[in-house]
């Protein structure tokens, strides 16, 4: 007689265990190992590609940075970078400088998010705590130049809308410095710590190779040893007068994912201090009349990786196509090849280590073959922090509570 | 690969396009007709190679346009492989998913969105629309947003 096994199936989703983001896996398991992965998204589609062609050529901004609100300062750019060259125009110095900060100090934020979350969800808590402590002085930065937390609405097609106002210019010098220091000392505690080693080294694996078939950029393309950066490689607004450095490693696991995203946000904080110091005098924006017939891209270095927009005119006032690729649309189908072979317990940080983005809550259940919930969110992440502790008594690490200090 | 070494590469395909078109500094678009993407395609991302960026969709005049954007990292330079499909009824296109994992997901989103049939697809199932969006009606296509 023929036996039919069935393999237990985990479903994650269709709320992301981590992100707390509505996308749908299945992996299924051989023992505790992951043999196959298929997933499930769109839950949350808002049709924005569809609304913008609804839109004013100076509405758009406003929809796209709506697309992600983490983003919201590098989707309006790179579709500005496509529609400014559409119109052959170039925004005033003093305005590309604006975007260069107000895009740093998104890329800080969101790189400060990661971290925590992913410490977080290994079981270490204490690096959650410190990267949101230092993350909130950022949001605080992007309120007082903008207005708001995200959202900033602050660049339009020939310039920006809102001014740095000089007067504030030693201000935020003065608290980068406090959160350069403070960055540093993170990241010197998270790259020596011994459990994060243990946890995150030779974790799901992104080969070189799949990287590029699968297209991946941003940090998930630099964290496999690709040094791919469109402000480097394409440089739009003013990154092409300051003096940085694309950070990549070589080896592809979680642990290099993480080494990438930690010092791009020194380098951020380096290109800031310089944009705030070179900061020219003169107008933030030209007065744009209309956009002539034709096609442009646009691209910009979110934190995720490259964002693409393509913008088609026919020189009414209306995009007729605009094509948006957030990063995450390529980043994300790589798991096919990362979480392949991987234990399940490693799974939902390899899921997390691309830092996936969609939109809210959270639901997980393991069910076996016959639709028995074994697992939910609460004993997955038990197992994730039960795998920290084993680790932890192997190397000896000191057992200490938060409350000991 | 600089823009010189890139621009000697693309006439190799020459006789597969129907024109070589710069369009501002570092944006090149290369139209073909459909029956020539995919060897067009294979080219760009294993020959020359370029990374694959994304495709783009289009219901134009009485044609599709799929536009394979490509990027050069080294001068960043975007080449896009501009496709017509000229067949109004049963529109069909040569998938490249087969060699490039990484279009798997956004032909299966034209497919969605304008209902393309991308040839050999290894997995050709929605990715967009929910299960219970009706057969047949494409919410990019003209006669729909009308």
């Amino acid at each position: 007689m023929k036996e039919t096994v069935k393999k237990p199936v985990l479903a994650v989703g269709p709320f992301h265990p981590l992100q707390e983001e509505m996308e749908f896996y299945q992996l299924t398991l051989d023992g505790e190992k992951v043999v196959d992965i298929d997933v499930r998204i769109s839950y949350n589609h808002r049709g924005m590609e569809g609304i913008s062609e609804t839109l004013q050529f100076d509405q758009v901004p406003f929809l796209v940075s709506r697309v992600c609100g983490i983003c919201s300062a590098s989707h309006p750019l790179a579709y500005i970078n496509a529609v400014e060259e559409i119109a052959g125009i170039t925004a005033p110095e003093r305005a590309q400088y604006i975007r260069v900060i107000i895009n740093e100090l998104e890329r800080i934020h969101s790189h400060m998010l990661w971290v925590g979350l992913a410490g977080h969800f290994i079981g270490y808590d204490t690096v959650f705590m410190w990267a949101w402590k230092y993350r909130e002085p950022v949001l605080d930065l992007l309120e007082e130049i903008t207005g708001n937390r995200n959202n900033y609405g602050n660049v339009k097609v020939g310039g920006c809308r809102e001014d740095i106002p000089n007067e504030l210019i030693p201000k935020m010098l003065k608290d980068l410095d406090k959160l350069d220091k403070k960055t540093w000392m993170l990241t010197k505690a998270v790259l020596d710590d011994p459990i994060i080693h243990a946890r995150l080294k030779g974790v799901g694996i992104l080969t070189k190779q799949a990287a590029i078939d699968y297209a991946v950029t941003g940090p998930t393309a630099r964290g496999s040893g690709i040094a791919i950066d469109v402000r480097r490689d394409d440089p739009y607004a003013a990154y092409a007068d300051l003096d940085w450095n694309v950070i990549s490693q070589p080896e592809g696991d979680v642990f290099a994912k993480a080494v990438v995203r930690l010092l791009e946000v020194l380098e951020a904080v380096k290109i800031i201090k310089q944009a705030l110091k070179k900061l020219p005098d003169g107008p933030i924006a030209i007065e744009v009349k209309e956009i002539p017939p034709g096609e442009g891209c646009g691209r910009a270095e979110a934190p995720r990786g490259e964002t693409f927009h393509y913008v088609r005119s026919d020189g009414g006032n209306r995009p007729v196509r605009h094509k948006i690729r957030a990063p995450s649309y390529v980043n994300v189908p790589s798991f096919k090849a990362s979480c392949l072979g991987g234990h399940i317990a490693d799974v939902t940080i390899t899921l997390a280590a691309v830092d996936p983005c969609y939109s809210c809550t959270e639901r997980l259940a393991v069910v076996d073959g016959h639709n028995n919930i074994i697992h939910n969110y609460e004993s997955l992440h038990q197992l994730s922090c039960e795998k920290t502790a084993r680790i932890k008594k192997e190397i000896g690490a000191p057992e200490w509570k938060l409350e000991d200090i | 690969m600089n823009q010189e070494e890139l621009n000697n590469k693309l006439l190799e395909i020459k006789d597969k396009l129907i024109d070589i078109e710069q369009k501002a500094n570092k944006r090149i678009f290369l139209p073909c007709e459909a029956e020539n993407t995919y060897a067009v395609n294979k080219f760009l991302f294993e020959d020359v190679p370029l990374r694959f960026v994304i495709a783009t969709g289009i219901d134009s005049d009485d044609y599709f346009e799929i536009l394979y954007h490509y990027s050069n990292d080294e001068t960043g330079c975007v080449v896009t492989v501009k496709a017509f499909i000229r067949d109004r009824e049963k529109p069909a296109i040569e998938s490249i998913a087969p060699f490039l994992p990484g279009a798997e997901w956004i032909e299966r989103e034209i497919h969605d969105l304008l209902g393309i049939d991308f040839k050999n697809h290894p997995n050709l199932r929605r990715l967009i629309l929910s299960d219970d969006w009706p057969e047949g009606v494409y919410p990019l296509r003209k006669e729909t947003k009308k």
